[in-house]
């Protein structure tokens, strides 16, 4: 069991509200993701739930109990840092058994669990190792280690991938899901990294200024963002956003389009623009044009689409794949 | 890598320096062998003749020797003793934040700053006499008869005076060992459910275990050769209570004019204060590695 439930949490340091009043389910097993852009107060969040930071006034309910009070430790959640604190002078073994030496369980069970979690996480030639003498991907299983041995509520990551180079962070991101496959245990992860938001979650939370912007699965927040602020944050790359005539036209204060929703022509269409630099993935071309009147746009193009810079193109969105906002930059229609 | 012209040149030109500095300390050391083989006393100075160990002999021979040696090390074990806990006391206070955090330190540190003659002299004579002290003082105001300090606890009064002088040099090292503490690391063990004690034992002990190593091998350094306290309260008395082998070589030297016995006594010491040091790097060294 693992159901996290915030009413109307809010936080504040000092005179500045860092959280202003999030209601928020996270239903038990859930893989939660917080996305949002540096100080939209996800981190704090997290540290909310975690209890590592006392709440101005709301609630935080667990498994259906009134935690907010409740000291860190008592919750019964396991927290995986950024920096992975893991402790430097203890053994993998000894970071791992930590939280059970301090619960004061016997050592034949400490042991058994220990051996277990290093298993699962592929740990067990390291359990003598200092944290210094491991890569960073296995430092991060430590501390992952060092969680599950808890046998937590909900696992909380806060941004547990960001000290990783690229292929590796790839590499981790697939063995979180392995391990929430596994564990079926809920977990909260905090990223600023909406491509880890995408790939991972079953239910995305986008903050925005300390407020929930939009709650819901990968695909509800690709396709249909409830405002701009969704709509510009989740895709890559960034969804084109069009104001003018041509949002005049449909009804709309601003229209949004995804760059593998504009058809690209070299002789008529909608817009008129000229490419600045095309990027040449293999699989798909990035176009990179300045269109005439509605400014910097991308188009995902098939396959090795033939572009030069300076070349005019033709851009025609496909209709029914429009997000229009109004003036306020909500959401209209379905 | 260097070049091996670099590396000449480079020689080169710290040669002066290093040279300068190897007579610094080659040539006092060397008189000081030169001295403590001959008999060489003051008040008999026209009669200077060559004895080899005889001074040696003489010095290793005399009872007060063996009891100055214990004394040294009682000196030192204890006052390493207060300072190290009390340090380690002193600087978790100082770590939390409290009002006034800049002036509060600041006090704390100033002892040290104050002369060992200084110090000394106030505690002998404003805080430790028995007729007109701050603690005969304080005893009298609880009914209990005052302490005669330095007749009826000689050792333990020079070790509160050093130990208070040394105090704030520990807490002062251990306290940014204690601020280099990762904030991360201290709510990773909040969530695994240390308390207070066990995250002291568990954590911060062994993430300060190398400043604590530092102090240790500098107080000892210094502690070894304690003079000026012992000069201004006990004299190294009463009897040789309190008489260290620094102040029982300073004895064999000024008091009994005896140049060889005190170089002889110089040359023991150094010895001395080197097992020591073999003997602390054994134990504790091996915090300064890697």
């Amino acid at each position: 069991m693992g159901s996290i439930e915030l009413k109307s949490v809010r936080k504040s340091f000092g005179a500045v509200d860092v959280i202003n009043g999030v209601n928020l389910t996270i239903p038990d097993g859930a893989f939660t993701v917080f996305v949002g852009p540096s100080g939209c107060g996800k981190s704090t969040l997290l540290r909310l739930i975690a209890g590592l930071e006392d709440t101005s006034s709301g609630q935080i309910l667990i498994d259906g109990k009134d935690a907010t009070n409740i000291g860190p430790a008592q919750r019964g959640l396991a927290m995986v840092f950024q920096s992975y604190a893991l402790y430097p002078h203890m053994s993998v073994r000894g970071n791992i058994a930590f939280a059970l030496k301090m619960a004061k369980q016997p050592v034949d069970v400490i042991d058994q669990k220990v051996k277990r979690a290093a298993g699962i996480l592929n740990l067990t030639d390291y359990l003598d190792r200092k944290p210094r003498q491991l890569s960073g991907g296995q430092r991060q299983r430590v501390a992952i280690g060092r969680a599950i041995v808890r046998e937590p509520k909900a696992f909380l990551f806060d941004e547990p991938l960001s000290n990783l180079d690229a292929a590796l962070r790839v590499q981790m991101r697939l063995e979180i899901g392995d391990l929430h496959h596994s564990l079926k245990t809920t977990m909260i992860y905090v990223t600023h990294d909406q491509v880890e938001a995408m790939t991972m979650a079953d239910q995305i939370v986008v903050l925005d200024r300390g407020a929930v912007a939009q709650v819901g699965s990968p695909l509800e927040l690709y396709n249909k963002p409830n405002g701009l602020f969704v709509a510009r944050f989740i895709g890559s790359p960034t969804m084109n956003i069009v104001t003018g005539p041509s949002a005049d036209k449909r009804g709309a204060a601003t229209i949004g389009i995804r760059p593998e929703h504009l058809q690209l022509s070299k002789t008529s269409g909608e817009w008129s623009a000229r490419v600045r630099i095309a990027e040449h993935l293999g699989s798909d071309t990035f176009v990179y044009v300045e269109g005439e009147g509605v400014g910097p746009m991308t188009v995902r193009a098939e396959g090795e689409a033939e572009l030069k810079p300076g070349e005019r193109v033709f851009l025609t969105p496909i209709e029914d794949r429009l997000h229009k906002f109004d003036k306020d930059g909500k959401r209209i229609g379905a | 890598m260097a070049t091996q012209q670099t590396r000449v040149a480079g020689r080169l030109l710290v040669a002066p320096s290093v040279i300068l500095l190897f007579l610094w300390m080659i040539v006092p050391l060397a008189m000081t062998l030169y001295f403590s083989t001959l008999r060489y006393s003051l008040l008999d100075s026209d009669n200077v003749s060559f004895v080899f160990l005889q001074n040696y002999g003489y010095f290793l021979s005399d009872p007060n020797f063996f009891s100055a040696l214990v004394n040294t090390l009682v000196l030192v074990g204890s006052v390493l003793v207060i300072s190290v806990v009390g340090g380690i006391l002193v600087a978790l206070l100082m770590d939390q934040p409290i009002f006034g955090q800049s002036f509060v330190r600041l006090m704390v540190i100033a002892p040290f700053f104050v002369m060992p003659t200084v110090s000394a002299l106030v505690w002998k004579n404003l805080l430790m006499n028995p007729v007109s002290g701050l603690f005969a003082w304080i005893a009298h105001s609880l009914g209990l008869p005052a302490i005669d300090w330095f007749t009826n606890w000689p050792m333990l009064s020079v070790i509160l005076i050093v130990s208070w002088q040394w105090l704030p040099f520990a807490s002062l090292i251990l306290l940014t060992a204690l601020q280099s503490f990762d904030e991360e690391q201290k709510e990773a063990a909040t969530l695994d459910g240390a308390g207070a004690i066990p995250f002291f034992f568990y954590l911060v002990l062994p993430h300060i275990a190398r400043a604590i190593t530092v102090v240790i091998l500098i107080e000892t350094i210094f502690l070894l050769s304690v003079f000026a306290e012992i000069l201004v309260t006990t004299a190294g008395g009463p009897g040789v209570a309190t008489t260290n082998i620094a102040f029982l070589v300073y004895k064999q030297a000024l008091l009994n004019f005896d140049v060889g016995g005190a170089s002889a006594g110089g040359i023991v010491a150094v010895v001395l204060a080197n097992i020591v040091a073999i003997f602390l790097m054994r134990i504790v060294g091996k915090n300064l590695e890697s």
